[in-house]
């Protein structure tokens, strides 16, 4: 198995080369989809066999080599990762790469997330991480040599640097022991280092995964990066950084940290769920609104991933089994329905040439086969049952209402404001992804450009379909695959902890409650036969088309053969009864109204400016910082040639100082 | 096993504790001459350090370095330097009174620093090396010190000086240092002291001035 991922690395880094040298437009992006499809078989069989063993490589830094091991976890994720990257590297290789850069980049991006997964000691996995946020870096950045999403990249790269620091700084504390995962599980930190380690590799996983508050870059930097990239980054990127929570929290820190470590976990997941749900409702880039929506799922996530800490802290085994398995397939399952959802939005910019709904509409007519895989995607994304969606984020809120078991009050209480902000966010997601199909695909086009969109072909297609198969399997065998997950359940929490599944179903104990994904695809198929069964044989009347309502406008003058825009709502008009209930709770927002002046032709206007909160409270003042510091360290400049002596001396005698005390100490 | 008592070890450190005192002379020095004069007796007992311990090591190298040590050092820049300062005018051949007393104060504590560092670093090693080691290192940090404290640059030459005697006698107190390492330390010292004594004669030419304060305004930068 190793030995196949191995190759599969430098098969990638061959086709970096390729792609560096700007050859094999298509062949690279092809062969980046046959070693997915690779990482995808291996990832299955790894977790239907057994793990592989740690391996010791010939090569690494001077004071230790690079080992690599494929357990449950990291082929649970690497199955995660080739479900986004099998589809996306199909549609690179039907849309091609702008550059070169990016076509060096995509591989090597692919590369490094192979290698976090494969690590099995703390320098293997964070050269990963850190190619990782360079690659995707530059993936961004290819792609803009100035303007708005340069700047979106210069964001990107400064949380990713933090992120990469808060790592080392957190991996340094668990690494006390040794640098080999197997070294630090014998000795896992206590007491304040623990903590300290806690805090770390939140901030620095969570930074990269787009926890609040360090969501900031994340709606700006992936819809600024090609579609395959955008898929990758928001379907397996934010996974890689979720895995190496779960791999430091859960696996390397041991089982026997408290469980109040599950709290921070809760907090920052269901006002991450909240915030990226409010977001995704007043968007007005197509990618945007999906990348939003990416903050809401990592935030769900990440939720369930704390639950199952606080209820593993608590003794609570099943639970804590129930609470890691929601989170683990939903971490499958919006891999498959964002993946998804991303590409279709690629196909829509690539075909309608706009990612703004305001300039799109009516699509289905024209592209039937990209609206209904959106619709699927979408359907699993708002959760509605049968579809993917609704498996997991039932997992998960079946976990935070069982939280009562758990005694502490605090504990309870925490968990009943989680699951009241979890709903909420899961009802706004659903209401984004409405608006997502209602702007996009339904109603009539809004500009001749979206009339004349045409329908994605070939390889795009297939991308799209494999995708599409994903999603839809995902939603019928949710319990299969939560079964390949019993091997990580049981290794993190112990024997008696299994997912909860039976069969088909799944399942909370013996007598709880069940969900049966094929019963409810059954029930609606009929339902749906049986209601298009009996409209037909009452012989309904045909369809008659006639003129849409257009709120009591004139009739479309001559020169808009598709109707007024104006008739239908806007982007920012859908979002405006969510904006004005709850934006406040995300955005900065100002509302500026420019009424016509009597008897002037000119429509009156209603200009919106939105802003998160994020940028006032934490970039703005942070920037404020730096610059001050800038003009502290501009200080050093002027100064006279003794204290440039005196400051060389001091450090000295500080060294020695130290040295002198660690000798006494 | 050398130690208090033992010759070897008694004359090293009467050597090594003399180039000490010598060190806190220059700190507290003010007039140029007699600083140079005290440089110059440096120089000479690092000379003697380096002959004692060849005698003792029995490493012959140790005397080329002494006699490096003895011409350079204890006879040739003195001279050099004894010219310049000849050459100014009488009130620069003083510096403004003020800062001594802090100074010497300040040498006494990094003296025992150097102590508190070197000797729980070097157990096991020799009592002779120890010893050198720690009065090398309280002679460089004495130097440092000198530059950080005085307004003259030829005071800044010779604490320059003092940080380079204080090397070489680390280098010479350690056996089986390579011969090549002191040479090139000893002629990066020499083409340093010939360039900062042409820097201080072109200061006091345009400057009427050794006060290396004067060239804060004439920065390229604005300010």
């Amino acid at each position: 198995m190793l030995t196949l991922l191995g190759l599969g690395l430098l098969a990638l880094a061959v086709l970096a080369g390729l792609g560096a040298a700007g050859l094999g437009r298509r062949l690279v992006p092809l062969g980046a989809a046959a070693v997915a499809a690779v990482l995808g078989a291996v990832a299955v069989a790894t977790l239907a066999l057994g793990p592989v063993e740690e391996a010791v490589l010939a090569l690494g830094p001077p004071w230790g080599p690079a080992r690599v091991a494929l357990d449950a976890l990291s082929a649970w994720f690497l199955l995660v990762l080739a479900v986004v990257a099998l589809p996306a590297a199909l549609f690179a290789a039907a849309t091609g790469p702008s550059s070169r850069a990016e076509a060096a980049a995509f591989p090597l991006f692919l590369a490094a997330m192979v290698l976090v997964l494969l690590a099995a000691d703390a320098f293997t996995l964070l050269l990963g991480f850190e190619v990782m946020s360079l690659a995707s870096w530059a993936l961004v950045a290819a792609r803009h040599p100035a303007g708005r999403g340069r700047r979106a990249a210069r964001l990107y790269f400064g949380f990713a640097a933090f992120s990469g620091l808060c790592l080392i700084a957190g991996f340094a504390l668990l690494s006390a022991p040794g640098m080999g995962f197997s070294e630090m599980r014998a000795a896992p930190p206590e007491g304040w280092r623990g903590t300290l380690a806690l805090v770390l590799i939140l901030l620095g996983a969570g930074s990269k995964a787009g926890l609040l508050p360090f969501h900031l870059w994340l709606p700006l930097a992936h819809p600024a990066a090609a579609t395959p990239v955008s898929a990758l980054m928001s379907g397996a990127m934010v996974k890689i950084a979720l895995y190496v929570l779960v791999r430091a929290l859960f696996d390397l820190a041991g089982v026997a940290q408290p469980g109040w470590w599950g709290a921070p976990l809760v907090v920052l997941g269901a006002a991450t769920a909240l915030w990226g749900a409010i977001r995704a409702n007043v968007e007005t880039d197509i990618k945007a609104i999906l990348a939003c929506s990416t903050l809401e799922n990592v935030g769900l996530i990440t939720l369930a991933l704390g639950l199952a800490l606080v209820f593993r802290g608590a003794d609570l085994a099943p639970l804590a089994a129930l609470a890691l398995s929601a989170a683990l397939l939903h971490t499958l399952v919006h891999a498959g329905f964002k993946g998804l959802l991303f590409l279709v939005a690629g196909a829509v910019a690539e075909q309608a040439g706009s990612r703004d709904p305001d300039r799109l509409g009516g699509l289905i007519h024209r592209m039937p086969w990209v609206a209904g895989l959106a619709m699927l995607g979408a359907a699993s994304a708002a959760a509605l049952p049968p579809f993917s969606g609704f498996a997991s984020e039932w997992l998960v809120l079946q976990a935070l209402i069982q939280s009562w078991r758990v005694a502490e009050l605090p504990v309870q209480l925490l968990s009943a404001a989680a699951l009241v902000t979890a709903g909420m966010a899961l009802a706004l997601a659903a209401a984004a992804m409405l608006r997502f199909v209602g702007l996009v695909f339904l109603g009539r086009p809004r500009t001749p450009r979206a009339a004349g969109a045409l329908d994605a072909s070939g390889l795009m297609r297939a991308a799209l379909v494999v995708a599409g198969a994903v999603c839809a399997a995902l939603a019928l065998l949710a319990a299969p695959a939560l079964g390949l997950a019993g091997g990580i359940v049981t290794g993190l929490l112990g024997e008696g902890a299994a997912p909860p599944i039976s069969g088909l179903d799944l399942i909370l104990g013996e007598a709880g409650a069940r969900y049966a994904p094929w019963a409810v695809t059954a029930l609606l198929a009929g339902l749906t036969l049986a209601l298009w069964y009996g409209l037909h044989r009452k012989g309904a009347p045909e369809p008659r088309r006639g003129p849409a309502w257009d709120c009591g406008f004139m009739p479309p003058p001559a020169d808009l053969p598709f109707g007024d825009p104006l008739t239908q709502p806007s982007a920012a008009g859908a979002a405006q009864p969510i904006r004005r209930a709850l934006g406040r709770l995300a955005l900065a927002q100002r509302e500026t109204h420019h009424p016509a002046t009597p008897g002037s032709t000119v429509p009156a206007r209603l200009r919106v400016e939105a802003r998160d909160h994020g940028f006032v409270a934490l970039l703005w003042p942070l920037g404020r910082l730096r610059r001050l510091a800038g003009h502290q360290a501009e200080r050093l400049r002027g100064l006279p040639l003794s204290a440039y002596l005196a400051l060389a001396l001091g450090t000295l005698v500080l060294l020695l100082a130290l040295l002198a005390w660690g000798a006494v100490a | 096993m050398t130690g208090p008592g033992d010759i070897a070890y008694d004359v090293a450190h009467l050597l090594g504790g003399a180039m000490l005192l010598v060190g806190f002379v220059m700190l507290g020095q003010r007039r140029i001459g007699a600083l140079i004069a005290a440089l110059a007796a440096q120089g000479v007992l690092l000379a003697l350090a380096a002959f004692w311990q060849g005698h003792v090591q029995a490493a012959p190298q140790l005397y080329l370095t002494g006699l490096i040590a003895l011409l350079a050092k204890g006879i040739a820049i003195p001279l050099v330097l004894h010219r310049l300062a000849g050459e100014l005018p009488p009130p620069l051949r003083t510096e403004a009174p003020g800062r001594m007393g802090a100074g010497l104060v300040l040498g006494v504590g990094l003296v025992g620093l150097a102590m508190l560092v070197v000797v729980p670093a070097t157990t096991g090693a020799g009592a002779l090396a120890r010893v050198d080691l720690s009065m090398a290192l309280s002679i460089l940090l004495l130097g440092a010190l000198m530059m950080v404290t005085r307004r003259s640059a030829l005071a800044h030459v010779a604490g320059l000086l003092t940080i380079e005697n204080g090397l070489i006698l680390a280098a010479v107190g350690v056996a089986g240092m390579p011969l090549v390492v002191e040479l090139s330390a000893g002629g990066l010292v020499l083409v340093v002291a010939l360039i900062a004594g042409v820097f201080a004669r072109q200061m006091r030419e345009r400057f009427a001035s050794l006060d290396p304060g004067v060239l804060d305004r004439h920065r390229g930068e604005g300010r």
